[in-house]
Order: structure tokens, then sequence, then C-alpha cells
């Protein structure tokens, strides 16, 4: 039993996570404590669920992506955008405080990121470009959409149905994160109980041999990169709502990049493949535990990225296999190991579709 | 065959003696003793899993050996990497090309001892030096033309110039003809002759029996592990030889040869009917009938059209022309969605980039083409997943028998079998096998041939391509012979490999 | 098969046209574009002179030139490097504070080149020995450098040092009164010895050899893993340089400069036709997507847009790239 918990790949992320929150404890003695105050519950813990649950979010989208063998960097575009097109709808809006405006904003916003996820999927499956240069065409050219929404300038707005979802709270916790871990059960119901969680594995590992053995390779595609952008766009309304504002400039800045880091700490591969949504979620929270750490330490916020920096360092060299082995100072094992039936490793940054290789021995 | 240039008194230039090499639970090579004389064509003989590969790279110094010993003319050596080993002599050409598409093909040839001056690369010098070693195996192309451009055949010979423009001593091909048609093999086969009367000393390592016989003077086999014999090619007949190397699948391929006699005409309405069926420019309009309980064996050189044919048929490729029908209903088949539908299978040629899902366990491959019928939303149960796994791992005897393996870890053999039951599973009443047997053991070899004579038996029909014209003509109840996208002739199964071989080469007119 | 040796080949007018196809397609498409946006901008706008407007994209774009070369060498290897325009706020932030320091100039702008290579060297060996995506690791150098520069300084530091002064500001003249400055010679230079170590150098037909396939290149004796480890550092030391030259343009240091600048710099080879599967692609290219970025920016201030068209333009840039590529180039093998 214990053999088989350290053997399991979540095993680093969560042993970061641990290490982080008992330095935040060493610390502060009471980072740990939830009190209850004006009726729901306070404190550190909870102020990292609420404020990593966008990170969160977008990370689970990014997760299903990068298992189909891409990745979409145009998330913080989509983020900024959602945030953009709710608030122009409610500051445009004849009663900005009624809940049919809010609801019709976030349908808008909503709808216009399953658009920007269907024009990815188009991109990626339809013409065949590669996914770091599709999302990248989205990722420069959203923000400049976003900003030609809001004109340039920062919106905002006075609403108390739109803060529910970012600053609101329910059941005592903040609902973001009810959100969060709502999405996170259903894609985990939707993945795991039924055969999709194996398709797409098979879409990521092997897309022509997975089209030849009938797999709707295209409708996967299409569906990973709207799921991707839906997820974004909640993320975005999230976070308009928790500033009641939509700044075009500085909404999800780099939120791309986070959501691919919780995604490689989580322990999915970004070559495609086997995902893991618990180790995406671990990887959000480490990443947020980070930032906040930095914050509660009273280090100067100017060192958080130091620190982050570090963090990604060690948790990616001690997933690598052969970090592991020179620490252990094994003896190293023979290249390559099994008879040649691997696909040669070579390292890209970028996934790619694959190249035609002659038949293997 | 030609006798030896050199008997066993003239010194080896590589002497391998006691190689021993363990990876983590198998033991690769087990004291294997190996010599190679100058002037000669080794063949290196085993199935899969035998060592040669292994063998091959211990000498090249890919891999560390753990005991024994290496020596090169004399001089014991331990290679630490690919570059050593050339600048010893031992230069490889390996089955996957191993050289870079998107440079030049002088580049190809002398990177790493390109001519220089003042410090730059001399190009000028280097295309013409190319083009003289190119012209020693009478090659044509344009040196400063893109490797990629060019055909894979060429691609080989190209790796085989660059091996001797470092003068090797010794070179090694590892399975060069996996790839090339007659005229390339005959071609490739002039080039070594001509290089061994230089007196290069070249191992060689292939799966095709009769290419074996042919270029070789000695031979050396292997058998899990261990040396079994090394052996001069004159006195060594093929009986024999698959003895050495197997043992006990001989009697397989006899009992095949009754279960194809057995089977009778076919009546009645076919599986598959197509017409005029084709796809400008690689494939004119053909027609092609496959019956109930029939194998048609698709026969031709390389280019000839076969698999781009299989394809068209499994809805893979989009057809420019003609129509199908199936079990007389016209049918549109446009994917390979479309055709599982209909109940068709298709099994590539190319078994790792259009076959296996690597990293994914035995059982999920194996259940991949009946789960993608079925939708993401019907999961089979695990039960069922579990039952299904189990007989067809055992019914086609899959080893490891550990379904939660990851398929990359199997060997060639086993991994072909796999994805047969991936497709067996779906229970098609019509399958298409592009070269099944290709690159794997001869033992599992005859597994599979005896497989699809059974499947036939059963009712299933069949389309069976494969480029070892002796298994067609084994299994098929009927060849469609093809040239250059054209279907040139339809015989029975009574048809000979020679007859089939001269129709390939230039029989009757379209 | 049967014929005799091959003679060299001659280019003739048929051979341009096989020139024209493969890997010079793509870059040539760039070139027509470049100069057929440039022409509709100048036709446009009324502008003194023309010329100076396009030596005004030289001055203008030198660091992100630079920079561009040094992304070439990763991209060819099929790699990427995230860490560039961190490394370039880094560079400004460092020499200005030391400056201010009283180090003297030589000393500051050594520590500056070094500093960015040896960032790169460190990203390389992790890449190449430890086996971690590229993206990932120059994404934490990306962290790693921005935060050194915050650490060290949050200011805007004003670079007073004459010589560099003189560098950033002096105009260089041509002919007539065009000008251009310093730092473009520099940047010019530098595009000439990429362009040189790539294409007459073992090393760099090595770092083309390992973007076409990395176990070939292994297999035929090349040492891949220097050339791999070797780019990162080249790419630090292009964006420390590129560094400079934004602090002596700009004539300070600040630790907010060149954020997504790496992302500039990718698209500029992309469009320059650098595949970033990696093995094909000149430094050429990617200098002229850095020109087609910077008329795009001459448009957009000319037309007295709102900036930020600049990123919509630029975005509809690249998808019309991205789909010509698709549709004309295949990578060869």
């Amino acid at each position: 039993m214990i053999k088989r918990i350290t053997a399991s790949p979540l095993i680093w992320p969560v042993l970061a996570l641990v290490a982080l929150l008992a330095v935040n404890v060493v610390l502060t003695p009471t980072f740990l404590s939830i009190r209850v105050q004006d009726g729901h519950l306070f404190g550190s813990l909870i102020d990292i669920l609420r404020n990593g649950a966008p990170t969160m979010l977008v990370a689970l989208g990014m997760t299903l992506v990068i298992a189909s063998r891409g990745i979409d960097l145009s998330v913080g575009a989509v983020v900024a955008v959602s945030g953009a097109l709710a608030c122009a709808h409610i500051a445009a809006s004849t009663d900005p405080a009624s809940p049919g405006t809010v609801i019709t904003a976030m349908g808008i916003a909503m709808g216009a990121a399953v658009a920007l996820g269907l024009w990815n999927g188009m991109l990626v499956s339809v013409f065949g470009v590669q996914p770091i240069i599709a999302t990248l065409v989205l990722m420069t050219a959203g923000r400049g959409i976003a900003l030609f929404i809001t004109d340039g300038q920062i919106v905002t707005v006075t609403s108390a149905p739109f803060k529910v979802l970012g600053a609101g709270f329910a059941f005592g916790l903040p609902v973001a994160i009810l959100v969060s871990l709502a999405v996170f059960a259903l894609v985990g119901l939707l993945t795991r109980r039924t055969a999709l969680g194996m398709l797409l594995e098979s879409v990521g590992i092997n897309p022509e041999a997975s089209r030849l053995a009938g797999v709707r390779y295209r409708t996967i595609v299409f569906a990973v990169y709207v799921f991707c952008a839906l997820c974004a766009g909640i993320a975005g309304l999230m976070i308009a709502s928790n500033i009641s504002a939509a700044d075009a400039n500085n909404a999800g800045l780099w939120i791309e990049m986070d959501a691919i880091l919780a995604v490689v700490i989580g322990g999915t591969s970004l070559l495609g493949g086997r995902f893991s949504l618990t180790g995406t979620i671990l990887g959000a929270l480490i990443i947020q535990t980070l930032t906040t750490t930095v914050y509660t330490a009273g280090i100067t916020p100017e060192t958080t990225l130091v620190f982050k920096a570090l963090v990604v360092i060690a948790v990616c060299l001690l997933q690598a296999p052969k970090f592991r082995a020179l620490l252990s100072r094994k003896r190293r094992p023979p290249t390559p190991a099994a008879p040649a039936a691997n696909a040669p490793a070579q390292s890209l940054s970028v996934p790619v579709p694959p190249t035609s290789a002659m038949a293997a021995k | 065959m030609t006798t030896p240039q050199a008997g066993p008194s003239v010194a080896p230039v590589v002497q391998m003696q006691d190689i021993t090499i363990d990876f983590p639970g198998v033991k690769a090579l087990d004291g294997v003793d190996f010599r190679l004389l100058p002037g000669e064509v080794h063949a290196l003989m085993g199935e899969n899993g035998a060592g040669k590969s292994t063998l091959i790279k211990a000498l090249t110094g890919v891999y560390d050996i753990d005991a024994g010993s290496i020596t090169v003319d004399g001089a014991e050596q331990r290679f630490s990497g690919p570059r050593q080993a050339q600048d010893a002599g031992i230069s490889t050409v390996y089955q996957e090309v191993n050289l870079c598409p998107n440079l030049t093909v002088a580049e190809n040839i002398l990177l790493g001892r390109e001519p220089r001056r003042f410090g730059r690369i001399d190009y000028r010098a280097m295309n013409r030096r190319a083009a003289e070693l190119l012209g020693v195996l009478d090659l044509t192309i344009d040196p400063s033309s893109t490797l990629g451009d060019h055909p894979i055949a060429i691609q080989q010979l190209v790796a085989i110039a660059r091996a001797t423009a470092i003068s090797a001593r010794v070179l090694i091909l590892d399975e060069p003809t996996s790839s090339l048609d007659a005229d390339e093999v005959a071609e490739l086969f002039r080039v070594m002759r001509r290089l061994r009367d230089g007196g290069t000393a070249i191992l060689f390592v292939s799966h095709f029996l009769d290419q074996v016989y042919e270029i070789s003077d000695r031979m050396t086999v292997l058998r899990n592990g261990r040396l079994v014999g090394e052996y001069p090619t004159a006195t060594l007949d093929k009986v024999k030889l698959i003895a050495a190397m197997l043992g006990h699948e001989l009697d397989l391929l006899e009992e095949i040869a009754d279960t194809v006699a057995k089977s009778g005409t076919h009546a009645g309405e076919p599986v598959l009917s197509a017409k005029g069926i084709g796809r400008t420019p690689r494939v004119h309009p053909t027609d092609l009938d496959v019956h109930r309980g029939e194998v048609v064996g698709l026969a031709g050189l390389l280019g000839s059209g076969r698999t781009e044919l299989a394809r068209l048929l499994f809805g893979a490729d989009r057809a420019t022309s003609g129509h199908m029908s199936v079990n007389g209903k016209q049918a549109a088949i446009r994917s390979p969605r479309g055709a599982i539908a209909k109940g068709f299978a298709f099994s590539s040629e190319d078994r790792k980039a259009e076959g296996i899902i690597g990293d994914l366990s035995v059982r999920d491959n194996l259940v991949l083409a009946l789960q993608a019928r079925r939708g993401f939303a019907r999961p089979l149960s695990k039960k069922t997943k579990d039952d299904l796994v189990r007989r067809y791992m055992e019914a086609l005897d899959v080893r490891p028998r550990d379904p939660g393996a990851l398929v990359k870890n199997l060997s060639g053999g086993n991994q072909q079998k796999v994805l047969l039951a991936r497709w067996l599973i779906t229970e098609p009443q019509l399958i298409i096998l592009d070269e099944p047997t290709r690159g794997i053991d001869v033992g599992a070899k005859a597994q599979i041939q005896k497989l699809v004579a059974d499947l036939a038996t059963d009712g299933m029909g069949v389309v069976f391509i494969s480029a070892e014209l002796d298994e067609v003509s084994r299994i098929s109840d009927r060849i469609v012979v093809l040239r250059d996208g054209h279907c040139v002739a339809q015989v029975g199964a009574d048809c000979s490999v020679k007859e089939l071989t001269s129709l390939i080469a230039g029989g009757t007119q379209p | 098969m049967t014929t005799r040796t091959a003679t060299l080949p001659r280019i003739g007018l048929s051979d341009l046209g096989k020139l024209a196809r493969g890997r010079y397609l793509s870059p040539l498409a760039s070139l027509v574009l470049f100069v057929v946006m440039f022409a509709v901008v100048v036709a446009r706008y009324d502008f003194a002179s023309p010329t100076q407007v396009f030596l005004n994209l030289l001055v203008d774009n030198a660091y992100l030139i630079v920079l561009a070369v040094g992304m070439t060498f990763v991209i060819l290897t099929g790699g990427i490097d995230l860490s560039v325009g961190s490394v370039v706020a880094l560079s400004t932030v460092i020499v200005a504070t030391t400056l201010r320091a009283g180090w003297p100039m030589p000393l500051a702008v050594l520590t500056v080149l070094v500093v960015g290579p040896l960032l790169g060297l460190l990203m390389g060996l992790v890449i190449e020995y430890f086996d971690v995506q590229p993206f990932i690791a120059t994404l934490a150098g990306m962290f790693l450098a921005r935060g050194l520069c915050y650490v060290i300084s949050v200011d805007t530091l004003p670079i007073k040092d004459p010589l560099l002064r003189q560098l950033g500001l002096n105009y260089v003249y041509l002919y007539e009164d065009k000008f251009i400055r310093w730092t473009v010679v520099i940047a010019l230079v530098v595009v000439v010895v990429a362009a040189y170590v790539l294409h007459q150098t073992r090393f760099g037909r090595t770092v083309y050899a390992i973007g076409g396939n990395r176990q070939s290149a292994q297999l035929m004796g090349l040492n891949a893993s220097r050339a791999r480890v070797s780019v990162y550092a080249i790419s630090g030391l292009c964006a420390s340089l590129a560094g400079l030259l934004l602090a002596v343009q700009k004539l300070s240091g600040y630790s907010l400069n060149g954020i997504g600048l790496e992302l500039d710099a990718i698209a500029a080879a992309v469009i320059g036709g650098v595949l970033l599967s990696g093995g094909v692609g000149f430094v050429l290219g990617s200098v002229i997507g850095v020109l087609v970025l910077g008329t795009i920016q001459t448009f957009v201030t000319a037309a007295n847009l709102d900036s930020y068209w600049t990123r919509i333009m630029t975005g509809v840039l690249l998808l019309v790239f991205v789909l010509v590529q698709r549709v004309l180039v295949r990578k060869p093998g």
C-alpha cells in the first residue's frame, strides 16, 4: 500500500503542497485557522481557494487540450474578452442591478468564449495548424479585441448580482471555488466514467492510429478547445466579478502560463496522452499557495516570481526520471532500455503532429 | 551465393567474445561470440528478442556491455558512443533511415567530416565529393537537393554513401530492404557486392530469408540471447536455418497450406464489391470483389498502389472515382468510421505510426475500435472488458499475458497480434490486412498466417497484402496483381510464386 | 539509376523555379508581403522620406532583430525560449544599476553579456540532460529573470554614461541626410555573424540537423547534446545584447521592459518562415518578420489608431501566414 502511494506520480505535487503549507504554518501559526465571519468561512486557506479558483478552472480546460497533444495559449485573451463583453453589456444596460441583465451578460460572454473555442478547434483540426501557432494568433489578437470592446478603458460596473460569482459566498465557501470544483467533478465524471478519457488519451498519443480505429478525432479536438475556452470564459467572469470591472489590459495576464504550469506540475505531459485532473487541481493549488506564502511571509512581492521559478524548477526536476536517478546515485540505465518499439524521444518544445515512421521491428 | 573470399585463417576485423548484456528483468545477451571477417557479407539471424539488435548496439557503442570483450583489428575497444565506433571504422545504416531529411544530400553524406576552407564549410568541394561517392553507387541525384525530397529507397542509398565516405572497415546494414521493391533490392545488393569485393566486412540483418541466401557468405544464428552457431551459408539450407532459429513453429506453416487447400469456391453476393474505385494519381479505377470466407491477396511492388487501394476500400482516403456496394447494397464509404459501421476492419502497414497507441495498456488498445464504435457515452463495463481482453489475448497468444502492460513495451509480433485482436473484437465481416507479418519474427509470422486462414474458414472476407509473394501465394484464394496503380491480372491460388513475380515485373497490359 | 557520375548543377532559370519551392518559399513570401505592406503604407500616408521610414524601421527595432536572431537558433532545434523578454529587462536593469553604483562601463556591459548566456546555459542543461520540456524550463527562466529584475529595482533608472549615450543618440549618416544609429550597425553585424555560423560551420549545420531529426544527428556522430545546450546560451547572449541595445535606445533601465517581447520574437520568426517544429528557416527570414511587425506599428501610428490595433493586426497577419504556409510548404521528410 505504501509502495503504491509512493509510486503514484501525484506524490510529488502532494509533497510540494504539504511543504508549502508547512512553511506557511511555521511563519504564521494562525495560517491554518478558519473562523466564521459574516455568515461564511474566513481565513488564509479560504483566500487561497478563492483567488486560485480562476486559474484552477482554466487549468482544467488546459489539461484536456494538452492531453489531446495540443496547447491553448489564448486563454488569457479569452478571459479578457469575456470580462469585457459582460461588463460592457451591464454598463450599457438600463438596469445593471437586475439579475436578468447579469444573466444575459454572462450568456453573451460564455457564448463568445464558445465561439473562440470553435475558432481554435477549427484551425487545429480542420486546417491542421499546429496548436501553439493557432492559439498564438488569438493570444495576440484577442487582447486587442478586448481592448477594442472596452475602448481602451477600464469599464466598472455596479451590480450586486454580478458580484456573486467572483466575490460571493454560498454554503460558507466562496462561490468561485464551488464553481471550479463543480466543473472539476463534472469533467472528472465525464472523462473517467465514460470512455471519453480513454479516447482522448488515445487521440493525444497517436492521432492517426485513433482515426483509423474509428475514433471521432475531429469531434474530440473541437470539444476540448471549446471546453477550454468556456472554462476561460467563466474564469474571466469570475475575475471581472471579483473587481466589478473589466480591465482588458490586465485581466488574465499570464494565466495561460500558470495554467500550463499547473497541468505540468500535476503530472500531465506536454507531449499529450495520459492526463490527471486531480494533479492539475493540486498544481493550481501549489501555484496559488506559493503566491500566498510569499505575502504571508512578509517577503516583498517583487520576489514572488523568483520563488515561483524555484518551485517550478524543483517540481519539474523531481518529476524527471534522470534527475531522480542522479539524486539516488543509482547506476544510469542503458539508453534506450526496451526493444525499439518506442517512438523516438524527440523532446520538442511544442506538441506536433506525428510524422509517419517505418514499421517497428 | 559466392564462396567466401577469406577462410577462417584470415584475421577477423571484428571479434566479440563472451558478450553479456543485462537489462532489468531480462538477459539480452548471454556469453555471445561473434566474428566478422574482412571482405565478406555476414548475416545475423534470429527471431525478435534473439538479441541481434542488442549485439549491433553493443558493437557500435550505443549500449554498454556488462561482460566480454570487443576487438577491432586486433585492438580491444570500448566505444562510448556512435562517434567513437565510426572513428574506428564501423558504420551503421539502420532500418529507419537515420539521416536528417531537411539537410541536403551532400550534407547528409559528409557532415561531421565536411571539407573546410579558411574555417568555413567548402560547399563546392563537399558537393563534388558527394557526387563522387554517389557515383560509386551509380546514383545520379543532385547533391545539393534536399534529402527529404527523395523516396526512402534513395535515402537509404545515401545513408550507405555516408558509410563509404568514412571508408568503413565494417558496414552494418540493419533491415535495409524492408521498404524496397525488387529492383531497389537488386541495386542495393550490387552495391554491397562491390563494397565486399573492396574488402569491407558487411554485417547484414534481414527477415527476408531469400535475400539472406542470395547475398550472404556466412551467417550467425542467435536464439534467446545465446549463440546457436556460425555457418557458411552454402552449408545451411533453409529448413535447418529455420530450425536453428525456432524449433517448433515449422509445423504451423504446413497446417496453413492444408487449411487453404480445403476451402472451396465462393459463390453468392460478395461482401464487398468495388467497381472502378480509384484515386488519382496513385490508383487507377479498379474492380475488386471479396466474398465471404475468401482471402483475396493484393500483390505488387512498393508503389504499385496496394496500400493505397486498401485505404480506399476502408475509407481512410477518399476515392475520386468509382463506387462500392456491401452485401449487394450500395454503400458510400467516406471515412474509417463509415467503413467500421459497415463491418470493415483495417490493419495498417505502419504499425508504429498508424496502429498501436503505445502509451496505453494492452487492454485499452484491444477495446479501442469497439469502444469508438459504441461512442464515448456507452463505456464497456469492467467485467465485459476484462472478459473480452482475456479471451482474445489467449486466442492470439499475446505475450506477456498482462493486460495492463503498455503496448510500446511489447515485441513487434505481439504488437501486431494486439492490433489484430483489436479488429477481431469488433467482429467484422471484412478485414483488410496490410503487411501484417512485416518486421516480425518467423514464429509469430506463422501464427498470424494460420490465423488468417482460420478466419476465412469461419466466413470472414479477407484482403491480404504482403511483399512476400510466397505468403500471398500460400494464403490467398485469389490474387490481384497490381502495377503502377493498375490491376494487371487476377489469378487463382494455383499461381506459383515464379508466375506471380513475372506478372508483377511486366505481365499482362492493363 | 544506371548512368554514371552526376555533374554539378548550374543554376538556370528553371532551377530558380525549383529553388522557389521548398524551404525558400516561405521567407520569399514574407519578403513579398513586407514589400507590399511597406509600399501601401508609404503610398497612403505622406512621409517626407520613404527611405528614412524604412531606415527608421531598423532603428526602432534593432533590439528586436537581435532577439529574433537568437530565437531563430532555438526554434531551429525544435525548441522555444520564453525567457528572452525577461532577460532583456534584466539586462537593462543590471547595466543601469551597475553604472549608478559606479562600475566602469566596460565591466557593466561585460556583466550583462555574461548573465544572459549563463542563464541560457542553465536552461539548456536542464532541457538536454533532464528531459524537461523547453516550454517549461524557459518559462521558469522567464520567472527567474523577471523576478531578479524586481528584486534589483522597480524604478526607472537613467543611464548617464557618455559612451553609451553616444551609442544610443548619435546618428550614423549613410548618404544625404539618411541616417541610422549604431544600434542598427550592431544588429546587422549580429545577423551576418549568425547567418555565417548557421550556414558555414559544422555547429550551425548540427543545429539544423537536430531540428530535422535529433536521433539521426546523434547517430551521424554529430555532437547533438552540445548543440542543443548551446543554442539556449546563444539565445541568452542575444537577449542580453538586445537588452543593451534597448537600454542605450531608451537610455534607462526598467524592470517592466520587454513584457511579451518573446512572443514578438516568435511571431517574427514564424512570419519569416521559420517552422516551429524545427529544422527549417533562415535568420534573414526572422529579420524580415521583424520588419513586417515594424511596418504594422508604423501604420498604426501613422493612421492614428489606438495602440491595441497593433495586436489585432499582428494576430491577423500571423493567421494569414500560418494558413499560407500550411497550403504551400511542407516540411521535408
